[in-house]
């Protein structure tokens, strides 16, 4: 695999990892733009602008978009987090122009009222399931407490008033100062034709005008709260915590997914053998998720209501020693074995090369080959991860309980 | 440009062991993983009636020790090997899949013979056992899209064919060491067990190692199932949420078929890709709903297309309406360009599947449960070139889709249209 990038005259850069074994290609367009980058007027508007980006172009109809990707075999979507809004296509290689034809007239929306007016309508039903769903909504409101009103705290979906009262002005501002070349970029893996690759986005992009994308990364003053929210209709109780963890630029954010795993993985992990595997809980665990300036450590449970307040206290108690004693060298070995694994069969699909490929640059403008973050996984040691938990002790948590218990106290 | 790509052309290879075990392979020498697949048939259909959930039990327990491991060294052990493991219970079988480095799939097939030929069951463990599957059937009644289609299921199919895998809290309750013991001892057995691989392996020390593992496990006879008659039900169910959720099932043909490629492209037509007729009708013309889809979910007799819809209650009786609509449009048959649209997507998906081990032994266990033989991707992406508007519509016209079956979970009830006569 051979990485290549080039940039633009206009700033837009293009990088790839080339792999001329694989059979198909992933390639996208990365637009450094999130919920973190909004206001509270527009709120909700990064993913409201990634659904209007299918509904057509002054060359295409949304019809036309969706046609046409359907026509040359795209696996094709789009996400927006607090940071990023990428919108992607897996496609066999000699689709690579015309795929690339369609994503770059997408990053040019038309933003037509109708298709606006429509479009709202899909997103406050996208904004009610999710209201329907587990946790209800409290993974936005935890991180309204613990970070206040840092700009991470903010909703990607936004609130039904949110977007509701957005306007089609509104969101053409927010276009105008966000998708601009040098704020965004392109990313491919697989069977990419990288010289083919640069001449056909500088024939679509290259005269893009530069503008100003700025991101405000104030450093986040987190605060440690605990709250229980009553939630009638839910038959299990949820328990979210969310404590601070490594950023993205930061080299301890390898350790800290290692312990993560050690501590909190879906399987085999601490709060699996002591939660999970009895049927205390319905599930338990730990992630590490990194952004900007900032990382979080976000656990998550779910039980029968009755037992909340005693795996909590197993929470606790795992928390606790994790801190105070430590892990062992086995559980470091079976904890590496474990996430080298994945990084060497996810290796195998350009898809999953693509999101690694594009996230690395999106956060550290830098490319790390599979080698590369194996060989990061290895060089950890036990020092490594009592270090970070010093640094970052999970017992140091915001806590949010939801569910059908009253909201009186914290369970 | 680069020459159109096309499916790669790759050797299955097929060895029966003397007691019926199938063992299949598709090795790829270009990467490094492998997969494998072990399906044996304890499928939700296989429970006993009044211990519906017994597989999904039995799942749980036969990975709490086995062999000279117990719970928590298989599990390590797995781990330490770097296996990313799934384990399902479908309806006519438990499904243990997992997928690493090919150098250790030796050590893994190993300790996947202990757990489905020498599974401990520890009694002092099956309450745990049992709080894992009561656990899971809280969750679901959390998730009312799943919940309303396992309730759609249920009406569309005869039991046991329309369980939800995970079964009851009753029958889960009731359930005793011996009735888990008894479950294993008839299901997890070689006749009608198929073991699928696909990766960096060697064909001839993979049969060497397959009768070792397994050659000396003995055969099991059962009775065949009994179906039931359907009950009748009524379509809603109330759900204290913001959305209402809607499905739609109604009877289509099997895998091994011979019309079933031209029903699921049909299906596809509906529900496969962006410009797909409910896609455009029901969300992109009227923003309904941010959901709506259309599957052709296949058993190995019977089949069913199911739709599905989440929409906020105030909209949810057009939703229905027009996904209704839609349904009995399709009737009249497909477009040329809307197979090519499907060809395309198909191809492409054949090619993407190829890159993947863990989808490639998926899917060849799957392909000798339905046709008792490997239809290899060449051949899948021949049979859907060949496929046209023609003989597509022809099946529709013969076959329009009719004899709905409705489910409906929110909080307001729903008109459902009558019957078409």
């Amino acid at each position: 695999m051979k990485f290549q990038s080039h940039t633009l005259d206009n700033g837009l850069q293009i990088i790839a990892e080339c792999n001329p074994a694989a059979h198909s290609l992933g390639m996208g367009f990365f637009v450094r733009t999130g919920s973190r980058d909004e206001t509270d007027e527009v709120a909700g508007v990064s993913h409201f602008l990634e659904h209007m980006a299918f509904k057509g172009t002054p060359r295409r109809s949304a019809d036309d978009v969706n046609r046409e990707f359907d026509e040359i075999g795209a696996q094709n979507n789009a996400y927006t987090s607090e940071e990023s809004t990428v919108y992607y296509a897996s496609v066999l290689p000699e689709y690579q122009e015309q795929s690339i034809d369609l994503l770059a007239d997408i990053m040019r929306p038309s933003l037509r009222v109708e298709d606006f007016d429509m479009e709202k309508k899909v997103i406050l039903e996208e904004i009610q399931m999710y209201a329907d769903q587990p946790p209800y909504g409290m993974d936005d409101y935890i991180k309204q407490l613990h970070y206040g009103d840092h700009p991470l705290a903010r909703s990607v979906l936004g609130t039904v008033d949110t977007v509701g009262d957005l306007s089609v002005e509104q969101m053409q501002k927010y276009f105008e100062s966000r998708y601009s070349p040098g704020n965004l970029f392109v990313a491919a893996a697989g069977r990419v034709d990288f010289d083919q690759l640069v001449r056909q986005v500088d024939e679509r992009c290259g005269h893009w005008q530069p503008a100003d994308a700025a991101r405000d990364l104030p450093r986040p003053a987190t605060e440690v709260k605990q709250e229980r929210v009553n939630h009638e209709a839910a038959t299990q109780q949820y328990v979210l915590q969310l404590a601070d963890g490594p950023a993205a630029e930061d080299e301890d954010r390898y350790a800290a997914k290692i312990l993560a795993t050690i501590v909190g993985d879906d399987s085999g992990s601490r709060m699996y053998w002591d939660m999970v595997d009895n049927g205390n809980a319905e599930s338990a665990s730990l992630g590490h998720y990194e952004y900007q300036g900032a990382g979080m450590l976000f656990t998550w449970m779910s039980c029968n209501p009755a037992d909340a307040e005693t795996n909590c206290e197993l929470i606790k108690e795992i928390q606790e020693k994790a801190q105070s004693e430590g892990f062992t060298a086995e559980e470091l070995h079976q904890a590496q074995s474990k996430v080298k694994a994945r990084v060497v069969l996810g290796s195998e699909r350009p898809r999953s090369r693509l999101f690694n490929v594009g996230g690395n640059w999106m956060l550290r403008q830098e490319y790390r080959s599979v080698e590369d973050d194996l060989a990061a996984v290895d060089a950890l040691t036990l020092d490594d991860l009592h270090r970070v938990l010093e640094k970052y002790p999970l017992t140091r948590a915001t806590t949010v309980s939801v569910g059908p218990l009253d909201a009186s106290s914290v369970a | 440009m680069p020459a159109t790509s096309a499916v790669e052309e790759r050797s299955a290879f097929i060895h029966t062991l003397s007691n019926g075990l199938v063992l299949l392979a598709e090795p790829i020498n270009s990467v490094q993983s492998a997969a494998f697949t072990m399906l044996v048939p304890a499928g939700y259909s296989t429970d006993p009636i009044e211990r519906r959930g017994l597989s999904e039990l039995l799942c749980d327990m036969v990975l709490r020790g086995a062999g000279p491991r117990d719970g928590r060294e298989l599990v390590n052990d797995l781990e330490v090997l770097g296996v990313e493991r799934s384990e399902n219970v479908g309806v006519s079988q438990s499904s243990f899949s997992g997928a690493t480095l090919a150098t250790s799939l030796n050590e893994a097939l190993a300790i996947y013979a202990d757990i489905v030929r020498r599974p401990h069951l520890p009694e002092d463990q099956l309450e745990q056992g049992k709080q894992v599957c009561l656990q899971e059937i809280r969750g679901v009644e959390d998730d009312p899209g799943q919940l309303l289609m396992n309730e759609l299921r249920k009406r569309t199919y005869p039991d046991p064919w329309g369980r939800a895998s995970y079964g009851t809290k009753e029958d889960v309750l009731a359930a005793t060491h011996e009735d888990v013991r008894q479950h294993w001892q008839r299901s997890y057995r070689p006749n009608n067990a198929i073991l699928a691989v696909a990766g960096n392996v060697d064909w001839d020390r993979l049969v060497d190692q397959v009768e070792d593992l397994f050659g000396d496990w003995q055969t099991v006879d059962i009775e065949p199932h009994l179906e039931k008659a359907l009950k009748e039900t009524t379509p809603h169910i109330h759900y204290d949420s913001n959305q209402c959720h809607i499905g739609i099932a109604y009877p289509s043909v099997p895998y091994r078929d011979p019309d079933y490629l031209r029903a699921w492209a049909a299906v596809g037509a509906l529900s496969s890709g962006m410009s797909s007729r409910l896609f455009t009708e029901v969300r992109e013309k009227r923003g309904l709903c941010y959901t709506v889809s259309a599957s052709l979910q296949t058993q190995l007799d019977r089949a069913r297309v199911l739709c599905y819809a989440g929409t906020t209650a105030e909209r949810a009786q057009e939703t229905l309406d027009v996904t209704y609509a839609e349904l009995l449009r399709l009737g009249q048959g497909i477009h040329q360009g809307e197979l090519d649209r499907l060809q395309a997507r198909i191809k492409s998906g054949l090619i993407m599947q190829q890159e993947s081990t863990s989808a490639r032994s998926g899917s060849i266990a799957r392909d000798w449960f339905h046709l008792g033989r490997i239809r290899s991707m060449e051949e899948l992406g021949q049979l859907v070139d060949e496929l046209t508007a023609d003989s597509i519509n022809e099946y529709l016209t013969t076959n329009p889709p009719s004899d709905f079956t409705f489910a409906t979970l929110g909080p307001k009830e729903l008109t459902i249209p009558s019957p078409i006569p």
